[in-house]
């Protein structure tokens, strides 16, 4: 697929929508991504996507860069591009403005209760987040294992998380889920 | 505190932390800014990182924003962020290009399919992790209902994700605020 002027306009209206809603990080918009670019645009399928945010997992770098990856399906390297730039401009001009005024406002009670209200709903995104990709992701009973048992060790363990991706690659390429 | 850094250095500075961190970086955000350049203090990047999260965004592209700003203006921000962005975007292309080509191999397959199952078993941690401090007796009552809404909405009704903000952030502040002391 190549981009047209059109496909580009349409990501990048999409994900600088997603950039301001994006309460909780990059992985509370996933579902909605996944949303739009399996169930909706039909720009990929399930499994595709789950490949793709693996990668941007075993990438360095910010969770954000699943939004790369999925302007890159749609478009190459020019939608990866505006994917990446839409979602993190707005928000990035958001920030910066309000970082100059959110210092005079340090201890005013509504912006406690913003915080404590916002958190529980970023948490039940990212929730939904693991949630869709899992479904995604395990398709034998092996690779559920793999996911349970990596939650638990990044949960448990202050490892680094590339330890449980290299080790789930690994098992794969040697054909343990084939 | 040392003095402010130069655009150069704080684009070196993200540079580094972009390319330190797997699923996630702001561990190493932390460890660079405060211990290793000591541009800031703990609370600082505490306070910091409390803004960032309060703010739609991509965490730690927020705090690079804010970094690069108190020490460069807009200009510094944009240092800060490209540096930040700059080298993992490249990685991450280069990944998907060889996964579209060599995807197909078996060895390619299983490694893929591991890679998936075990990237769904972090997300699912750091949701853990996020959600202990509200869990934690004392703390907001509110807090399981809401997150059990927010999954339920998003993640088994498959609601658009504008509308279940719409309803739910107003509803969580809201109780928020009438639960606070």
């Amino acid at each position: 697929m190549s981009g047209s002027g059109a496909v580009l306009a349409g990501l990048a209206a999409q994900f600088a929508l997603l950039s301001l809603l994006a309460f909780g990080g990059a992985n509370a918009v996933v579902p909605e991504v996944h949303r739009q670019a399996v169930s909706i645009h039909h720009w990929m399928g399930e499994q595709d996507f789950a490949a793709l945010f693996a990668i941007s997992q075993a990438a360095p770098g910010p969770n954000v860069l699943i939004c790369t990856l999925v302007g890159w399906r749609v478009a190459g390297v020019a939608g990866a591009l505006i994917a990446t730039l839409a979602m993190c401009g707005p928000s990035c001009l958001l920030t910066y403005g309000v970082a100059k005024v959110w210092d005079r406002h340090r201890d005013a009670p509504w912006r406690a209760a913003i915080g404590a209200g916002l958190a529980p709903v970023a948490v039940g995104l990212v929730l939904a987040t693991a949630y869709l990709l899992a479904r995604a992701a395990d398709s034998q009973w092996r690779l559920a294992a793999v996911t349970v048992v990596s939650a638990a060790v990044s949960w448990i363990t202050k490892w680094n998380p590339l330890w449980c991706l290299g080790a789930a690659a690994a098992l794969g390429a040697a054909g343990a889920f084939s | 505190m040392s003095r402010p850094p130069n655009r150069a250095t704080l684009f070196a500075a993200f540079l580094s932390i972009g390319l330190s961190g797997f699923g996630g970086v702001l561990p190493f955000a932390r460890r660079t800014l405060v211990e290793r350049r000591g541009w800031m203090t703990a609370e600082e990047f505490n306070e910091t990182l409390s803004l960032c999260q309060t703010l739609p965004g991509p965490n730690i592209v927020n705090v690079s924003v804010v970094v690069g700003a108190r020490s460069g203006g807009w200009t510094g921000s944009l240092a800060a962020v490209s540096g930040l962005m700059g080298a993992p975007v490249v990685i991450v292309l280069a990944l998907a290009a060889l996964y579209d080509r060599f995807g197909a191999l078996p060895a390619a397959r299983g490694a893929i399919a591991g890679l998936g199952a075990a990237a769904a078993g972090l997300v699912a941690a750091t949701a853990a992790r996020m959600a202990e401090p509200l869990l934690k007796p004392g703390h907001l009552v509110a807090a399981a209902p809401v997150m059990l809404a927010a999954f339920a909405a998003v993640g088994l009704m498959r609601a658009p994700l504008p509308y279940a903000m719409l309803l739910l952030a107003p509803l969580s502040i809201a109780m928020a605020r009438r639960l606070r002391p």
